[in-house]
């Protein structure tokens, strides 16, 4: 009745797999489904190649990411050794966009992996339990879906005040919800099938249908939802930082990159949008790979 | 009807009462003494004195969170550390600047995620179809200041066709529906209204593709119905759905509004919200939240007597 299940939650809800009967092949013919979509594995090669290039960035990264030279404030791109210009302190912006990664997509992702451990535990719980523990955690949750959610981020990092980790704990809470939402819906799906049924009346313990049932049954459609997540995740935590309530400088990440790069648009605009073209890309790749991933979970009729 | 309405105005207290816990809550999780944080900082020891005994702060965190409601039930949030007016006033002044961005950023995101949806389920896997994919799904993943920084770079510094900052020639006074002011909210509605405006076509487009594939519409056809009748009943089955959603992006919208009114300067409650972050401004980070929260929860409760009005079935759930 509140309606703000999400599209991609509401096909997930219906489309929870059939019991895998092996695990390990389930998997490979998931993950062969996968490599015969060429969008999803384009998508996925770049946002492999921006981990990786975030991770090794000592490695990658043509300069020190903190080294100022004057003579290239707000160099343009294709600068010799600025290859994606400066930045108004002359730093070489391709380098602190490869290390920026490093903060942008911890930022995005530790959030949604906390979500994913406490909204995925309630929401099993709930729709498990049913009645009164359902009505109990649900209705606490409707509570955080009374706030737009980065509004709700920007508030609670903003009283917080700046810093990666009160970052980080605000966005958490706005994933908590919508997973926990997600969770509760497709186990209590699951609840009703008739060998769950049948594994309680033969007396199985609640423990051992959880892990063996349910769990196997729910997790596939949890994470997928969840990996989705970070697509939004990377947007809003970009976004908090962009507000100054991320990292400080002269660390930088995405969002912070952007709001300083952003002072010297009539100089040198299109190194300006850099940092938000790599939000974009790191989103949408999100956004590619998790569609692609359900897709290739979904039965074939 | 009626008794689907009352009972879900019954709901919506709860939540509304939970959300005002969390935004009282807000100055309780800043770092340092709550006193410190309501007042400014070259406050003598009687104003402090003063403030514990107005907000009860020596009292329980349960008798604290009822003052503060009460003092709110009657428009009083404090006063703004920054400059020194009360809270109330800084938002009302702001909340007028928003609408009229929402109102129009609105209109744009569901007239023209409406007809992108309904062209793309019409035309199913054809090229309009795609065309539209290939926009929603940019449109989902779109940072939407950078989408603001983008329109300012192409159209205010390469073009000079439209202003970069502010809602008019003149920001110290309000805005009117002139050139001018139109001029200056032409940009941030394109900002604002991208992403729901992918979203809603996004749904739109599964709602309109799910309703022809029912059978109704198959027999509306063989009776020998003209298309644009047929078309009626698709719009009418597929509207509840779109609705929700188109509800809950306004309401995201006045979420975004803290990113895109800080882009362009514009003189909202989003604005308001930042600058009450940048200045550590407490009571006015407070009463922003508790009127964007209230909104919110208005426009839920708004939307859903609006979708059971348009589909039946859900009064009966």
């Amino acid at each position: 009745m509140h309606g703000a299940l999400s599209p991609a939650a509401d096909a997930l809800a219906s489309e929870v797999p059939p019991a895998p009967q092996r695990h390990q092949s389930y998997l490979r013919v998931v993950f062969g489904r996968f490599l015969r979509q060429p969008i999803p594995v384009i998508a996925a090669v770049i946002l492999l190649a921006i981990i990786l290039a975030a991770v090794g960035a000592d490695l990658v990264a043509p300069h020190d990411p903190f080294q100022t030279r004057v003579s290239r404030r707000l160099a343009a791109i294709g600068t010799s050794d600025r290859l994606l210009g400066g930045d108004e302190l002359g730093r070489d912006v391709l380098t602190r966009l490869i290390y920026g990664g490093r903060i942008s997509l911890t930022m995005a992702i530790v959030p949604v992996a906390i979500g994913l451990f406490i909204g995925g535990f309630l929401g099993i719980l709930a729709g498990y339990a049913g009645g009164r523990v359902n009505m109990a955690i649900m209705r606490a949750m409707d509570v955080f879906y009374a706030f737009p959610s980065i509004l709700l981020a920007v508030a609670i990092a903003g009283a917080l005040g700046p810093g990666l980790v009160n970052g980080i704990l605000a966005l958490s809470l706005v994933f908590i919800p919508p997973i926990a939402r997600m969770a509760e819906s497709v186990t209590t799906q699951v609840r009703g099938y008739e060998y769950v049924v049948a594994a309680r009346l033969s007396g199985a313990s609640t423990v051992r249908i959880l892990r063996e049932h349910v769990l196997s049954n729910v997790a596939g459609p949890i994470l997928v939802f969840s990996s989705s997540q970070v697509s939004v995740s990377i947007i809003a935590a970009s976004g908090l930082s962009f507000l100054g309530l991320g990292v400080s400088p002269p660390l930088a990440d995405w969002g912070l990159m952007l709001s300083a790069l952003r002072q010297s648009i009539y100089v040198n605009p299109w190194v300006a949008a850099l940092p938000g073209a790599m939000i974009f890309i790191t989103s949408m790749s999100f956004n590619l790979v998790s569609d692609g991933v359900r897709k290739s979970m979904e039965v074939r009729r | 009807m009626l008794f689907y309405i009352a009972r879900r105005l019954l709901y919506s207290i709860p939540i509304a009462i939970g959300v005002t816990l969390i935004v009282f809550s807000l100055v309780h999780i800043a770092p340092g003494d709550p006193v410190s944080a309501i007042l400014p900082n070259e406050a003598t020891a009687e104003m402090v004195e003063q403030a514990r005994k107005d907000y009860g702060l020596d009292k329980p965190f349960v008798v604290q969170y009822a003052i503060w409601l009460g003092h709110a039930a009657i428009g009083d949030l404090g006063t703004s550390i920054g400059s020194g007016r009360p809270v109330f006033d800084e938002v009302a002044g702001a909340v007028g600047n928003t609408v009229i961005l929402a109102i129009s950023a609105g209109l744009v995101a569901c007239i023209m995620g409406f007809v992108l949806g309904m062209v793309a389920g019409l035309w199913r896997d054809r090229l309009a179809d795609h065309l539209v994919s290939l926009f929603t799904i940019s449109g989902v993943s779109l940072p939407h200041y950078w989408l603001a920084i983008l329109l300012v770079i192409i159209f205010s510094v390469n073009l000079s066709w439209l202003p970069p900052l502010g809602i008019g020639p003149d920001t110290s006074d309000g805005w009117r529906p002139d050139w001018a002011h139109l001029q200056h909210l032409i940009l941030p509605t394109i900002a604002t209204a991208a992403i729901p405006m992918a979203v809603i076509a996004r749904t739109m487009r599964a709602a309109v593709v799910d309703v022809l594939d029912q059978d109704f519409v198959t027999t509306l056809r063989a009776k020998g119905l003209l298309p644009r009748r047929v078309l009626w009943h698709v719009v009418r089955n597929a509207l509840p759905t779109t609705l929700a959603v188109m509800g809950l992006q306004l309401g995201n919208m006045l979420g975004g509004s803290v990113l895109v009114e800080t882009v362009f300067a514009w003189p909202g409650t989003g604005f308001l919200l930042a600058s009450a972050i940048f200045q550590r401004d407490l009571p006015l980070l407070q009463g922003t939240m508790l009127v964007l929260a209230m909104f919110f929860v208005i426009l839920n409760l708004a939307v859903d007597l609006l979708q059971s009005w348009t589909d039946p079935r859900i009064r009966r759930a």
